[in-house]
């Protein structure tokens, strides 16, 4: 027996809603899509102005200062290792997208989490927005990213920032609500009001569970880098897709690696584990 | 119709303890709780006015958990007030009904005066701020803070300026035995050393009621003992309103003034420490008190005997030696006068020199050993 199920059209609902956006909310992406730009624009016009070697010092130094010396080594070899293959340029407009949406991912998700571990509704109501963000093929995004912000870095930033920021949503609020409640109870027994609870005592003992969201944050926008690619960021995600266009394995190569050299240096420099 | 006869019965042995108490306590209470009720559930408020008119906590045990039943009990200026129970008895949510942690579900709680239910959330704050300080069982100090950040933490609530608070803290510290400590953080220290900065946090604050909530319970028993006896020395020279909540019966005994001891929820009997070992309200007070270590706990007033029951070779002992105690002191305290003396010892009022009665080593041993109450009697023939 066949259940006839109709042929529900949540596809021209989608272009619809679209659609209306644009209309409507056109002049507010424009705003957006300029910052965006102009952020990005900055941020690399600070790493590409100096010669190649300043910054692999002040990064490598960055890692010295909040990790360690083998670190600072590994980021000057690393750097090197990235000019020797040609992709400084690009390596570096990684960097500034990267940057840029781990930036704008966290700035929203350290509040909503907050929100979730206040209340048990936002909690509901967040988890399974947290979830489709993040299992959602994040290739969807990038088509109504194109249609509003137009080709260029700032709809691979959008996806990104969508795609990465989930875990930095759920480790806030697993590390508030994991903050010892009698330490808590403590600070209201004292007459602590909520706000300077948060600041005082959550956040703080938080800090090394939202560092660990953090860090994955970054790593997901780096996983995104070549998906942000195919819109036009550029940097080493362009390139990968250049390659692949062009069967050109060794471009391929030399750029994926660059990658993992970006992927690494970040993910030490933010990881809970190597601090001593 | 056994357990009937045993709440009236319980219901005049408190109105008697009650009445007894009253010749110390002649100010106002600090702290006033009127048959409060703490309800967990879905519809606590429904669930109390069910309790209210005669319903038990089994009848209503699928609506929600009934953790405090009908508490009604003054806390006066400068008396330690002792909650005992075991875990399970509801004292910990009595205690944070105090404060309103966990606010009472129906009934009254006042704090100075004021009905902690109709303050707003700001009055509330201040005023468990200013009159209200709490150390917690598992010390629950602020990790990423040093030890003199903690103690100073109360001070800080209170919007004192950093350099008095500070001061202040490290004068608290010291007091409580931890100069030389401030700078270090309290992963540092042991466990009796970190409730030390717990009730200097607590003492920083100066307010007029300080709640332990099992203060003393996480700590081994040495060092147990010396932070009762601390305690009771500081309750000496400052005279706070202490509302202590233990699951030990002889911390009990040994720091309260006045004992509630609590089950399922139910307070079962208010008293003094000599009350509750001389008279205990029911069967299951008269267990506790079975283990008690009495000489801790009875003082030279609860065994003396008047002058004209003493005899003829008593006098004649007392005559060569003629040693006294203070009314107020502990068995503990009195046994080793007793032996110096080889006789009967006098006994003088706390304050002055009046000679209010006798001890004699029968009376002193007989106190040692629990009597067998008629309650427990009655229980044995019921069983």
């Amino acid at each position: 027996m066949e259940i006839p199920v109709p042929r529900i059209p949540l596809g021209d609902w989608i272009e619809v809603i679209l659609d209306w956006l644009l209309a409507t909310l056109g002049g507010f992406f424009t705003v957006i899509r300029n910052f965006l730009e102009d952020l990005y624009e900055l941020l690399l016009w600070v790493l590409m102005t100096p010669e190649w070697w300043i910054i692999t010092l002040v990064l490598a130094g960055l890692g010295w200062w909040l990790r360690s010396w083998q670190l600072a080594l590994g980021t000057v070899i690393g750097f090197i290792l990235i000019v020797g293959v040609n992709q400084w340029e690009n390596a570096m407009s990684t960097l500034s997208l990267v940057t840029i949406a781990t930036l704008i991912a966290v700035v929203i998700a350290i509040p909503l989490g907050i929100l979730g571990a206040k209340s048990y509704t936002a909690s509901k109501i967040l988890r399974p927005i947290m979830d489709f963000m993040q299992t959602m093929p994040p290739m969807v995004y990038l088509i109504p990213a194109l249609v509003i912000f137009r080709v260029g870095v700032v709809p691979g930033m959008v996806a990104t920032v969508i795609f990465a920021m989930a875990p930095g949503v759920r480790f806030t609020e697993l590390g508030i609500r994991g903050v010892d409640s009698e330490v808590v109870e403590a600070g209201k027994a004292f007459g602590s009001p909520p706000g300077k609870i948060l600041r005082q005592i959550q956040l703080p003992l938080a800090m090394p569970t939202i560092m660990a969201g953090v860090n994955q944050v970054i790593m997901l926008s780096l996983s995104m880098v070549v998906i942000a690619g195919m819109v036009g960021a550029g940097g080493l995600g362009g390139e990968v897709v250049a390659s692949l266009n062009r069967i050109n394995a060794g471009l391929g190569f030399e750029s994926g690696l660059a990658v993992v050299i970006l992927a690494m240096y970040l993910d030490r420099l933010t990881s809970i584990q190597a601090k001593t | 119709m056994y357990k009937g006869r045993e709440e009236e019965l319980t219901r005049e042995l408190l109105a008697v303890g009650q009445s007894t108490m009253s010749e110390p306590n002649t100010g106002q209470p600090v702290v006033r709780v009127e048959n409060v009720y703490k309800i967990f559930g879905r519809r606590p408020k429904a669930v109390a006015e069910k309790m209210q008119a005669g319903a038990t906590r089994k009848d209503v045990e699928n609506q929600g958990t009934a953790a405090v039943i009908d508490a009604t009990f003054d806390v006066y200026p400068g008396e330690i007030f002792v909650v005992m129970g075991l875990s399970g008895s509801g004292k910990s949510t009595l205690i944070r009904t105090l404060n309103a942690l966990q606010p009472a579900t129906t009934g009254t709680v006042e704090v100075r005066g004021q009905d902690l239910a109709k303050l707003s959330p700001k009055e509330l704050r201040a005023l468990r701020s200013e009159h209200i300080s709490m150390v917690f069982q598992h010390f629950a100090l602020f990790p990423h803070w040093t030890n003199i950040e903690n103690a100073a933490y109360s001070l800080e609530t209170q919007g004192v300026a950093k350099q008095e608070r500070y001061e202040k803290a490290r004068e608290v510290l010291a007091a409580v035995g931890l100069k030389g400590w401030e700078d270090s953080y309290p992963s540092e220290l042991s466990g009796g050393m970190r409730q030390r900065v717990g009730l200097a946090r607590a003492l920083a604050a100066d307010t007029d009621v300080m709640l332990m909530d099992e203060a003393f319970s996480a700590l081994d028993p040495l060092i147990r003992r010396e932070m009762q006896e601390e305690l009771k020395q500081i309750q000496d020279r400052l005279g706070r309103t202490i509302i202590f909540i233990t699951h030990d019966l002889n911390e009990a005994m040994f720091l309260g003034d006045r004992i509630a001891v609590m089950k399922d929820g139910e307070i079962a009997q208010i008293g003094t420490p000599e009350q509750i070992l001389s008279e205990p309200a029911d069967d299951y007070v008269a267990s506790f008190t079975s283990d008690v270590d009495r000489a801790r706990v009875l003082t030279a007033e609860s065994v003396m005997v008047p002058e004209n029951e003493l005899t003829e070779e008593d006098r004649a002992s007392f005559a060569r030696k003629s040693l006294s105690v203070k009314s107020d002191a502990t068995i503990q305290q009195i046994v080793p006068v007793v032996l110096e003396a080889q006789g009967p010892v006098a006994v003088d009022s706390a304050t002055g020199s009046d000679r209010v009665g006798y001890i004699r080593l029968a009376t002193l041993l007989e106190a040692l050993t629990p009597q067998e109450s008629t309650v427990v009697d009655g229980a044995k023939a019921a069983n």
